[in-house]
């Protein structure tokens, strides 16, 4: 049997009998992922569109109910978008740019992110978790009706891994009973609790914060402003140490209520006593409750903490399963999905005989590079939100004080640092930094978009080795021991006469050339590039010695 | 630029009993609230990492002997 652990909101990949669970044969697949969530469908598709063949199974059949994450980043849309899933999710999504942060019951000050022009995509968006899964399921099935060698089973629930010197072995349980299959290479995207971790007898260290949220997802008509809200000791009857009002679409709020440590959870999530938080909330601003009705609520403790290395031989780690954070900046889903654009390339090069298997080590450098960078914002902001000590509340309280009419304060208020992506600064992919080049397009950065002709750069970016000319000649070289290169020529005048093209890419420089890899991360630049260079560089980019 | 060391405040007296004048009727939670934002107030007048860091170095040790 596979047990029903959570109701799903949309079924997505329906059940289907499993031929190998009824003859008993053993297939060796390529890839296989564990874990249909946003990360295992991200890499799915991106694998897919590679061509490498995939095998996603999940232990139920869709998303499950509940907005779960909620801010997906600009690069996690650059990712969807170049995958074919990134329109639909900003066409749903609330885009929203002004803050109001609280301190008790006054507003001390207020923000607006005033995105930066020139970008496709907003900086961020907010969609209900089911939404960004269907999205990328829709896309999965447009990729599989041109071709892409993408399967998902649905209520295929794995029970067991086994790693020897050949294939891994995975014992599968579906409602028509067992079967087993074999695995090259095996990406587990099953989440925090991670089933696959345990099986393998697998670490996960770090810090568990003492805290309790309480999430109410609330579905109202009433004309609030699409801004994020977020009191510090709000004054409201039970809230607790902080409070966060978010909106989301359909009309439905995303409200947090820090409630602490010692809490009778089941009494917390009395349907009552939660209205009665929440009608205190909605109307500590205009004296009146509107009406609204309980979507979802759920309570929860987090932890940051990660795995050592997030690759074991044949089996890989990626998004919660790997490493945790908490939810302040958007850190979870976001970094989860730039694990699986950061496995897709490689894993897609080595599985062709086009890259050593060394490079498959260089996901692990990387993403755990990204994860303590993750850990680190969000630890911030936990020590901010809940002080530990005395003299921590006195330097929160009098910080939170002094921003109400001190501009230089506002920036030391923490409420969550919002995710960017982290730059692999100083890490083994990295070739040169040959000119004084604007420091957010260094070698180990994502690419910023900016606007090219009548689109972005970024759509010309789409999943191989680009080498990018501004203002200069393209190099001699369309591939590198088998591996295509394309070049992208520019005028940064003539093909962004906005100039943020230049500024993004050249700074005071006038030309340059840049390698790109293929998940939009810069692996080196030059003033100028040689063929001989650019070889090195992309050789260096996927762990070739010499 | 190094952490000033040498007397630098002009009237220490006067500035020393303006201080204490600031506390002045304060509970002791409203003195340590006090005491916060002007240490916020200043350490971003200064604004330079390496002199807080070494502000911070010589506070903590003259605390360690004392202890």
């Amino acid at each position: 049997m596979v047990a029903t652990r959570y109701e799903t909101a949309f079924k997505l990949y329906p059940y289907e009998t499993v031929e190998a669970a009824q003859s008993g044969a053993v297939t060796r697949h390529k890839v296989v992922i564990i874990g249909g969530g946003p990360v295992g469908l991200a890499l799915a598709l991106d694998l897919g569109l590679r061509g490498t063949p995939v095998l996603v199974l999940d232990d139920h059949d869709g998303a499950g109910l509940g907005s779960r994450a909620i801010c997906f980043s600009k690069r996690t849309l650059d990712i969807a978008t170049r995958l074919g899933a990134g329109q639909a999710m900003v066409d749903k999504g609330v885009v929203w740019n002004v803050g109001r942060v609280f301190h008790g019951a006054g507003q001390i000050f207020e923000f607006n992110l005033l995105p930066e022009t020139g970008h496709r995509n907003p900086a961020f968006i907010n969609l209900q978790q089911p939404y960004f899964e269907k999205y990328f399921v829709d896309a999965i099935r447009t990729a599989q009706q041109n071709g892409a060698p993408i399967e998902i089973r649905g209520r295929n629930q794995v029970t067991a891994v086994t790693q020897g010197t050949g294939p891994a072995t995975l014992q599968v349980e579906t409602p028509d009973g067992p079967y087993r299959l074999e695995a090259d290479w095996v990406v587990a995207c099953d989440g925090a609790r991670s089933p696959t971790r345990d099986m393998l007898g697998l670490s996960f260290d770090g810090r568990v914060f003492e805290d309790n949220f309480l999430i109410a997802d609330v579905r109202m008509k009433a004309d609030f402003p699409t801004e994020r809200w977020f009191w510090f000791e709000p004054p409201f009857e039970g809230a607790g140490q902080s409070a966060l009002l978010h909106k989301q679409p359909d009309d439905v709020w995303r409200i947090d209520f820090q409630l602490g440590w010692d809490i009778d959870r089941q009494k917390e999530l009395d349907p009552d006593r939660i209205r009665a938080r929440v009608d205190a909330m909605l109307s500590s601003q205009t004296g009146t409750v509107p009406d609204y009705t309980l979507e979802w609520t759920s309570i929860y403790t987090f932890q940051c903490r990660r795995m050592q290395s997030f690759r074991h031989g044949n089996v890989f780690f990626a998004g919660d399963s790997a490493h945790q954070v908490s939810p302040f900046g958007a850190r979870g889903a976001n970094s989860g999905v730039q694990d699986a654009e950061n496995l897709a390339w490689k894993l897609d090069l080595v599985i062709r005989g086009l890259a050593p298997e060394a490079l498959l080590d260089s996901y692990s450098e990387e993403r755990v590079w990204g994860a303590d960078e993750n850990i680190l914002n969000s630890t911030r902001a936990t020590d901010f939100l809940t002080p530990k000590t005395e003299i921590s509340q006195i330097f929160r309280n009098a910080v939170l004080d002094l921003a109400a009419h001190a501009p230089f304060a506002r920036p030391l208020v923490n409420s969550g640092r919002l995710s960017v992506p982290c730059v692999y600064d100083g890490l083994s992919l990295n070739g040169p930094d040959g000119f004084d080049g604007p420091a957010l397009s260094r070698p180990g950065a994502a690419c910023p978009d900016a606007p090219v002709g009548a689109g972005f750069l970024l759509d010309h970016l789409t999943g191989g080795f680009v080498v990018l000319a501004l203002n200069t000649d393209v190099p001699d070289i369309a591939e590198v021991d088998g591996i295509p290169v394309t070049c992208l020529q520019l005028d940064p005048h003539k093909d962004d006469p906005s100039g943020a093209l230049a500024n993004r890419y050249l700074g005071g420089a006038a030309k340059a050339h840049y390698l790109i890899r293929p998940d939009q991360h810069i692996a080196a630049r030059f003033a100028h590039a040689r063929p001989d260079g650019i070889r090195a560089a992309l050789r260096r980019a996927i762990c070739r010695k010499g | 630029m190094a952490l000033t060391l040498t007397p630098n405040i002009s009237d220490p007296d006067g500035f020393y009993d303006t201080l204490l004048a600031a506390h002045e009727g304060l509970s002791k939670a409203q003195s340590d609230a006090l005491n916060a934002r002007l240490i916020l107030v200043l350490a971003n007048h200064i604004g330079d990492r390496a002199i807080l860091e070494a502000a911070l170095k010589l506070a903590a040790r003259d605390g360690a002997s004392a202890s």
